[in-house]
């Protein structure tokens, strides 16, 4: 059992797994033909058939029925409110196979011509009462029984008194925040605590404004719509569901990284040896001091960030995204690059620090102003 | 014999049920859409629907069971209130009575987990909205209310989770009003917050700025426990349903449920 623990806890390292995740992803869902054909040739959409869900929800069953017999597991998976997450990474496999295996049917039969499955005569309707209203009424009847169980077997967690002088190591916000607590590992709190926040916000609330394509409005579709479904999977899936995951179960005392068959020592150390680009350039390449003028002392940083949004823009218009940018426009064009970019910059960021122990790419300290 | 009623019909054709259900028990065709047409809640639906939107694999009655666990939460949320005092000196001891003392005390439990499976049914019926397109014209807007509807839902789970006023409680709330003291120019400790000033006077300090606004104090205490009750209880309650009602309406003015054409 011992390799098998350590197997896990190696894997489940966030640089390890995020970076499996971030890679094997676009294998899963293609968004080119080029990924389509590797995903039909390494056979990964059996992932969408029956077989394909019962062989994952049993392997995830397995992995938590075994892996609760550890005693440092159980300590953090039933932990009460870690529940729901539990039930969460279940609930999320099972309904993007549901979505998924309904718009694999649907792309066999648009392939061949034919309306999708969710085509009827229009002429034929049914009645809401009772087609509908059953349905209804058997869903929240279910639904408050399920919450009734999870009510009388799981008391809901209550701590000791709220106490100002005594914080506990570690603070967690709420389990649905911990995504953008994870993204703080990253980025100063300016950025990943109100203007990421807010970006994904507005992000979300563009997006029927930004994807004209007119295909699979009212059915299970991929084939057509893959680079839309692609982009929104990333980000969900990705950089917030695997963030939670990664946030509730895996992050111990000083946001130290914790395998989940791991002790949670509290005197576990992490070298501290993150330095800033402007360190690395001046210090180490040119072997001088830091100017002391901020513009000077930060110019490659601006350099690099302005740089990232103003040369990979007409970049991409020319090249991969040729066709969005004449869909697009200008202004929306504009608006779809600087969410794709500001998307991306989180594993860049990611990447820069497991790399190269980069803090920030632009530290002004002095106006709180860190990127 | 045969013409003699029993209780249930004689009732059902009494004046008080006639006066109460017009259209009578849904028995003809005509009943069952009169039904729905004349009762305020079912009118929520249409009287007919295309075949496949009353199937549970194309709705998964997400955006429903999400509408029905705020209501739960609604009703075990005003239960609660009885009970529970927003004060530090009683916020505690109200929690441990909820449980040890009230009857059949599982009411904490059922908003508390009723929360979770909320934010989580939100999440999905998204979800499920973007894998069926449902958010292509004529239905874009009502994509973004549902947006905003999901981030007061998290807002609403957010300010509820101070409420207990333990540890878990307190040091939540703390680190995400870390956040809004590093909010850009109205944060004290964000960047452009040092613009605001005169001379050597900052309009923007730690007793005004984003996190103070928040909490009602430099720290979560007493003031940030009657804050996040208030906003808890009625201010966000209050938008949620107005929005609410938006995205109902809109769902049937933009055309009813998606479906292919």
């Amino acid at each position: 059992m011992e390799p098998f623990k350590n197997f896990i806890d190696v894997l489940t390292q966030p640089t390890l797994m995020l970076t499996l995740a971030m890679f094997t992803f676009p294998f899963f869902f293609p968004m080119n033909d080029w990924f389509d054909k590797w995903n039909r040739r390494l056979r990964l959409n059996l992932l969408w058939t029956k077989a394909g869900l019962i062989a994952v929800i049993i392997g995830l069953t397995l992995f938590f029925v075994v892996g609760v017999q550890d005693a440092e597991f159980r300590l953090i998976m039933l932990k009460p409110d870690n529940v729901p997450i539990v039930g969460l990474i279940f609930l999320v496999y099972f309904f993007m196979w549901v979505s998924m295996k309904q718009a694999s049917d649907n792309d066999k039969l648009l392939s061949t011509g034919e309306k999708p499955n969710e085509y009827h005569d229009p002429d034929e309707k049914v009645l809401v009462w009772p087609d509908l209203v059953y349905v209804e009424f058997i869903s929240l009847i279910l639904c408050m029984c399920l919450l009734l169980v999870w009510s009388i077997g799981l008391d809901a967690p209550l701590e000791e008194p709220a106490n100002p002088a005594a914080t506990p190591n570690p603070s967690k916000a709420p389990w649905y925040f911990l995504g953008l607590q994870e993204m703080l590992v990253y980025f100063d709190p300016w950025l990943a605590g109100v203007v990421f926040p807010t970006i994904i916000i507005f992000g979300l609330m563009a997006i029927p404004y930004l994807d004209k394509n007119p295909e699979g409005s009212g059915y299970y579709q991929f084939k057509n719509r893959r680079l839309a479904i692609s982009i929104y999977m990333f980000g969900w899936i990705i950089l917030w569901v695997l963030l939670i995951i990664i946030g509730t179960f895996l992050r111990g005392p000083n946001w130290n990284f914790f395998g989940p068959f791991e002790y949670w020592d509290i005197h576990k150390l992490e070298p501290l040896t993150n330095i800033n680009l402007s360190e690395i350039i001046y210090i180490k390449l040119f072997n001088t001091g830091l100017p002391s003028n901020i513009l000077v002392r930060e110019i490659f940083g601006f350099i690099v960030v302005f740089g990232y949004f103003l040369v990979f823009p007409p970049l991409l218009a020319k090249t991969v995204l040729k066709r969005i940018y004449l869909q697009l426009g200008n202004f929306g064009y504009g608006v779809f690059v600087f969410l794709l970019l500001c998307m991306l910059s989180l594993p860049i960021k990611m990447y820069l620090r497991w790399i190269f122990n980069l803090k920030y790419l632009i530290a002004i300290p002095e106006y709180f102003f860190n990127i | 014999m045969s013409d003699k009623k029993n209780i249930f019909e004689r009732f059902g054709e009494s004046q008080v049920w006639k006066s109460i259900f017009r259209s009578g028990v849904p028995r003809t065709r005509r009943q069952r859409m009169m039904s729905v047409l004349n009762s305020v809640f079912l009118h929520l639906h249409p009287v007919r629907l295309p075949r496949h939107a009353v199937k549970l694999k194309f709705t998964w009655c997400m955006g429903g069971l999400t509408f029905f666990l705020f209501l739960v939460l609604t009703i075990s949320g005003i239960l609660l209130m009885f009970y529970y005092r927003p004060t530090a000196e009683y916020a505690y001891t109200d929690m441990i009575d909820l449980g040890e003392q009230v009857p059949l005390g599982i009411m904490r439990e059922i908003h508390r987990w009723g929360a979770h499976a909320m934010v989580i049914t939100t999440w999905l019926h998204m979800f499920r909205v973007f894998m069926t397109g449902s958010y292509k014209p004529p239905r874009e807007f009502n994509w973004s209310i549902g947006v905003l509807l999901l981030v007061l839902t998290l807002l609403l789970s957010f300010t509820g989770y101070l409420l207990p006023w333990d540890q878990l409680a307190m040091w939540a709330i703390t680190v995400g009003g870390n956040m809004a003291r590093a909010t850009p120019f109205v944060g004290h400790e964000g960047p452009g917050a040092a613009l605001l000033s005169i001379g050597d006077i900052n309009f923007i300090n730690m007793g005004a700025d984003a996190k103070f606004a928040l909490l009602g104090g430099r720290f979560v205490g007493e003031a940030a426990l009657l804050r996040f009750y208030v906003l808890h209880c009625i201010g966000l309650p209050f938008v949620v349903m107005i929005l609410m009602a938006v995205h109902f309406w809109r769902v049937r003015k933009d055309g009813g449920i998606s479906g292919p054409t």
